[in-house]
């Protein structure tokens, strides 16, 4: 049963690789709706192009925590209570941006949409710098000691590896939710993603590759490399499809760039999973940081079970919305007066 | 100690945070089934009354629900941050709820819940209504799961003792833990009552709004006479009829759960005086051992002593009763139990560091009695109020509408808010009543399966971390629950036509059926 500890490492890479896929996207739009769109109508095609699965995609967060809580307690107790300050803005940028989502178009008054557009759009750059953040902090390491908790401070975990992370995630989001646009909407989102992706991409894929390759130079391997240039590769395959108009392919090339990035980062890292920077001895380990073989066990067949059946339905979910938003699309929105007669 | 106690903070944030999302969770899993019960009469009868409802109650559904979602979040966070050593020490056995809750219980509820909102017009309308079952199947599951893994704490099972530490060699024993089971059936009902006293209210606001407005009169006999009025939208022919139908509905949901609260508290209260007597003594408090129920006592309760309580009322046999199903078994009281914990699991804390300065402090095996006393009775008496409320309710609309009596009104609306209160007084209950274990030993499980909360803080965590968490938090969640109350009010008086707009439309037709035109039936 040696093996269950490496199984689940990799499923939680997976949940980790499918979250900043999906989301990825998600917090890209949230991001480009503030800063991007010119107009309300815009906004709510951007929006409306995440609204029926943002929520769904939001649940891989959720997963890859529960499942690291369940099969590394270790690795899930020193790396939240290391990252307790960043964590906590991640935790409130996450509850405006969902509540926006949900209230933004329910108000009255011009001051409640920019209040829940302000929410929305800073809510999802928080949170995609906090999430880049931890996912760095674990592959480039904290300072913890031989119990596994944090020393130096609140902030120990600000270093500079971590804050090319949260850039890499941030810049991804941008591009990839570009991408996402020009292939899920049409009309002026779509061109404005087009030539967003085309003209950005280039300068906000280098934290991404950057983040890979500081993991690289301290633990990598010759697999761990060729994924690198398997994500480089990536982003100029997706650039030019961009440039020939291919939407489709530039999406999945900047998919494959993330995939083939953070497969690099893992696996470079691996066995790995947090490292302490104050001494090797002190690093959690596949093996150290396990739940025992019966729950990594039990867990398996959940997960054997689970995933395919999430792959299904969030896939039919894409397939069942899978037209074009647009601006004539969008309804009027309607003011909601009270049902009461006027004396 | 120093000023800030770490512990106490992390503490304070654990409790803000549950009871407020245990706020939006029962009203959640309370009104989704009645939405969908509500939209699969649409579909059999074809009535245009069902088809209102179902957008009127699933408009505020949405808006609630979303809150729920997002300070969802923090609870699967806070383990790690705030409680790292709790999280190693129970990770074998505890994460694995927690991980199927979210692998199997909160992918299904998100990913079908946007289908029900974007599916109007899109998925046939079997395939549209069963996605709305699935996501409050997945809303009920996930409350299954994470009542499993605090049913652990409550009363660990399923586990063996290695290394010092509980690894999990039984999962049907966590999964069908008793504890669990009796919290998990008597959450749900707690959580209909939710839902119904919320039907309850709301309707009964706008069938009074209708007779204040001169749209609903009553005959000689006091039968209701509705009528119409063409100025207000969505006051139409068949406006008296929903909110009725509603209020009955409501009433009759907030009965049903309440008898189903009373028989699965019975049950869990009878388990509970076996697996964690001194929190039943507790809320009893009962200090000698004895066979009567304290119906007022008074003292100061929270000293161990237990020498200041004065029992005014008591009901003799009642104790007997409520913990062993007779009336003459005694029940050991505090002064009893207190020995007996003491030498089983020390007179004090062992002199080890993960106990900070609080290491070799004397235990205070006794939970906070003002707590356990008056969260046992809050959660009773509110639930109580609110069964009676809905049954008198029902009585006083038996002729198809409300008095005129503004109060009545408002007392039927802040009715809303008894069976929350019931809730989290019960989980406070509850919780407090564990204390000083955050995981409470099993009198017949495994030895050493405990762990006092004193141990549970992250070590590595200051008191100033979690000072600006727990006052960010709340903050963040005080304003939240203004905008969802503001929103909510604002659906509500809206009526039906804040959730049907065409109504306010009057060249529009009401329809389902946008398919000829392009725009989508629903959109942010």
């Amino acid at each position: 049963m040696d093996f269950l500890p490496t199984v689940w490492f990799v499923i939680i890479v997976v949940l980790w690789i499918g979250y900043l896929f999906l989301e990825g996207f998600d917090l890209g739009v949230g991001m480009h709706m503030l800063f991007s769109a010119k107009n309300e109508n815009q906004r709510r095609v951007m929006l409306n192009a995440i609204g029926p699965v943002w929520d769904g995609n939001e649940v891989w967060l959720v997963t890859a925590i529960g499942a690291t809580f369940a099969a590394f307690p270790d690795w899930y107790a020193s790396l939240l209570s290391s990252l307790y300050i960043p964590l906590v803005f991640v935790l409130l940028a996450l509850i405006f941006r969902a509540v926006a989502i949900e209230y933004r178009g329910k108000g009255k008054s011009v001051r409640w949409s920019r209040f829940w557009n302000a929410a929305l759009g800073i809510g999802s750059l928080v949170a995609a710098f906090g999430i880049g953040v931890t996912l760095a902090a674990s592959t480039t390491g904290l300072p913890l000691d031989a119990n596994g908790d944090r020393v130096g401070g609140p902030l120990a975990w600000l270093t500079p590896s971590t804050i090319v992370g949260g850039l890499a995630v941030v810049g991804f989001s941008l591009v990839h939710a570009a991408t996402f646009l020009a292939l899920k909407t049409d009309g002026d989102v779509r061109l404005a993603g087009n030539r967003f992706a085309g003209r950005v991409s280039p300068i906000a894929v280098l934290p991404l590759l950057a983040w890979a390759l500081i993991v690289q130079f301290s633990s990598g391997s010759p697999l761990s490399w060729a994924l690198v240039v398997v994500a480089a590769a990536a982003v100029v395959v997706a650039w030019s499809a961009n440039r020939g108009g291919s939407e489709g392919l530039a999406f999945v090339g900047f998919g494959l760039f993330l995939i083939a990035a953070m497969a690099a980062i893992f696996l470079a890292q691996y066995p790995v999973v947090l490292p302490s920077t104050i001494s090797r001895s002190f690093d959690l380990t596949v093996a150290s940081a396990s739940s025992a073989p019966y729950t990594l066990g039990v867990m398996s067949v959940v997960a054997c079970f689970g995933i395919p059946l999430v792959l299904a339905y969030q896939g039919w979910t894409y397939w069942v919305f899978r037209k074009r938003v647009s601006a004539s699309h969008i309804p009027e929105a309607h003011p909601v007066e009270p049902a009461v007669r006027r004396a | 100690m120093g000023s800030l106690d770490p512990l106490l903070i992390a503490r304070w944030q654990f409790g803000i945070t549950t009871v407020y999302h245990f706020w939006m969770v029962p009203l959640t899993i309370g009104l989704g089934p009645v939405v969908a019960g509500m939209q699969m009469r649409w579909h059999r009868t074809g009535d245009v009354r069902w088809y209102r409802m179902v957008k009127f109650w699933g408009k505020l559904y949405l808006i609630n629900f979303i809150v729920g979602v997002a300070t969802g979040l923090v609870q699967e966070f806070q383990f790690g941050m705030a409680w790292s050593e709790y999280a190693k020490f129970v990770g074998d056995v505890f994460g694995a709820p927690l991980a199927m809750e979210a692998l199997l219980a909160f992918f299904v509820e998100s990913t079908f819940l946007g289908l029900w909102i974007f599916g109007w017009n899109k998925l046939p309308k079997a395939v549209h209504v069963a996605c709305l079952w699935l996501a409050i199947g997945g809303s009920i599951l996930s409350a299954y799961f994470i009542i499993v893994a605090n049913s652990w704490m409550q009363h660990p099972v399923g586990v063996v003792l290695v290394k010092g530490h509980p690894v999990m060699n039984d999962v049907w024993a966590v999964l069908t833990n008793n504890t669990a089971i009796t919290a998990f059936t008597h959450t749900m009902f707690g959580s209909f009552g939710v839902g119904g006293a919320f039907l309850l209210g709301i309707s009964w606001y706008h069938l009074w709004q209708r007779r204040r407005d001169g749209i609903d009169t009553v005959d000689a006999a006091g039968r209701v006479v509705s009528g119409v009025a063409p100025d207000i939208p969505g006051r139409d022919g068949s406006d008296h009829s929903i909110w009725i139908t509603s209020l009955r509905i409501g009433a009759v949901v907030a009965i049903v759960a309440f008898a189903g609260v009373a028989i699965t508290g019975d049950a869990q209260g009878k388990l509970m005086f076996q697996q964690q007597p001194l929190k039943m003594a507790a809320a009893e408090a009962a200090c000698h051992t004895g066979t009567s129920f304290s119906v007022l006592s008074v003292g100061k309760l929270g000293s161990t002593s237990c020498s200041d309580v004065v029992p005014i009322i008591e009901i003799p046999g009642l104790l007997s009763f409520l913990a062993k199903g007779n009336f003459t078994t005694t029940v050991e009281g505090v002064d009893q139990l207190l020995p007996q914990y003491e030498a089983k699991y020390g007179t004090n804390l062992p002199d080890n560091p993960i106990y900070g300065s609080r290491a070799g402090e004397k235990i205070d095996y006794l939970p906070m009695m003002e707590v356990t006393y008056w969260g046992f009775r809050m959660m009773i008496g509110f639930g109580g109020i609110a069964a009676f409320a809905a049954a008198v309710a029902l009585w006083l609309t038996r002729r198809g509408t409300v008095p005129r009596s503004k109060g009545v009104m408002l007392l039927a609306v802040g009715g809303i808010l008894a069976p929350f209160a019931a809730n989290s007084a019960g989980w406070v209950f509850t919780e407090m009543g564990r204390q000083p274990f955050v995981v409470a030993p099993n009198p017949t499980g495994v030895d050493g399966v405990y762990m006092f909360t004193a141990a549970a803080v992250s070590p590595g965590v200051s008191a100033g971390e979690m000072l600006f968490s727990v006052i960010a938090l709340t903050a963040v969640y005080a304003v939240l629950m203004v905008f969802e109350i503001r929103l909510l009010v604002r659906y509500v008086r809206g009526g039906i036509a804040s959730a049907v707009p065409e109504l306010a439309e009057p060249d529009q037709p009401e329809s389902d059926d946008h398919s000829k035109s392009d725009v989508l039936a629903f959109a942010y």
